[in-house]
């Protein structure tokens, strides 16, 4: 019983926890700059095979993330790290985002009150007048047709 | 005047997004100054010389600064790529004339994974230095975009050929010689 135990452990460590799937729509091939998961060139293939030997070693995404990036650069991740210029992809967004909204939410209620304002002030619309003529020979021509 | 704000801060907000575009493309583009130079006869000093890469298959380091004085072949390559494989005998046979010269092929993986790359070496029967560079910083920094490309390094560390394809027997015994002929 103990002399299996070790042996047990082993096996265990090498039960797969992560799947090519799922991991190469995270990752990148380098080479093609493609999502690994539709890239088809030589370097793909072999960066494939790389995270399948991870797999059968029994390897957790994140670890396989890690070694990735320990052998391809952090090029290799789907997501850019965030530092440098790549800052931008994740500031840039959700600033854009609040400035829009704030925008609207301080112009909004101006340009309600404004129009508002437009509104009261315009002046009522006149009925155009007929002559009492054309008043008469309008009744009776609806006379006539409407019944 | 205050209804030209919103507008005006508009423009400035796009012109802003555009200026960032535009930057982000500029540094996405590959790099061909060194070509350039080298076609002009102005030999440019191999970037990079001073950064220390890790050797293939073993715990030191290795940098172009080290290895001033001597003629450097800088062999860019990866073990998925075919004609890397193609040109690698050329290489190795090229390293047994260049041992006597003060001269040396050095190897630098190109996104390529330790072992695979280690498996090249051995199935190639490489004996010349292999450095890995894994972020790709150093192999950027002479504008390579893929393998396999080879830089011809002069005694005074500057780049005195390269090539940005695969290389032949023919193409090194007429760029080397007069290369090595030169005095540091």
């Amino acid at each position: 019983m103990i002399a299996l135990a070790p042996a047990t452990a082993i096996a265990a460590d090498t039960t797969p926890k992560a799947s090519l799937t799922d991991i190469e729509n995270d990752v990148m091939c380098v080479s093609c700059r493609e999502p690994l998961a539709v890239a088809q060139s030589p370097q793909a293939i072999a960066e494939r095979n790389y995270i399948r030997t991870l797999i059968a070693h029994g390897k957790t995404k994140a670890q396989i993330e890690r070694a990735l990036v320990g052998q391809y650069g952090p090029a290799v991740l789907g997501k850019p790290p965030a530092h440098g210029f790549n800052l931008t992809v994740y500031i840039l967004p959700p600033l854009i985002l609040i400035t829009g909204i704030g925008t609207l939410a301080l112009l909004l209620p101006k340009w309600r009150r404004r129009s508002k304002a437009n509104a009261s002030a315009r002046a009522p619309i006149a009925e155009p007048s007929i002559a009492t003529a054309d008043a008469h020979r309008l009744d009776e021509e609806l006379r006539r047709y409407g019944g | 005047m205050r209804r030209l704000v919103v507008p005006g801060l508009v423009i400035v907000a796009a012109a802003a997004l555009l200026a960032l575009l535009g930057f982000g493309v500029a540094h996405q583009g590959s790099d061909s100054s060194i070509d350039a130079a080298v076609s002009k006869g102005h030999l440019p000093m191999a970037p990079s010389a001073n950064v220390a890469l890790p050797l293939l298959g073993s715990a030191g380091t290795e940098k172009l600064a080290e290895l001033r004085g001597k003629v450097v072949v800088l062999n860019v390559f990866a073990s998925w790529c075919g004609p890397c494989k193609d040109e690698a005998p050329i290489l190795e046979q090229e390293q047994q004339r260049l041992k006597g010269q003060n001269a040396t092929i050095l190897g630098v993986t190109y996104l390529d994974n330790s072992s695979d790359s280690e498996r090249f070496v051995r199935q190639q029967h490489i004996s010349y230095p292999v450095i890995r560079d894994v972020s790709g910083n150093f192999v950027r920094s002479f504008g390579t975009t893929g393998v396999p490309e080879t830089f011809v390094i002069n005694r005074q560390g500057r780049i005195a050929a390269l090539r940005r394809f695969q290389i032949d027997g023919t193409w090194l015994s007429q760029t080397l010689p007069a290369i090595l002929a030169q005095k540091s």
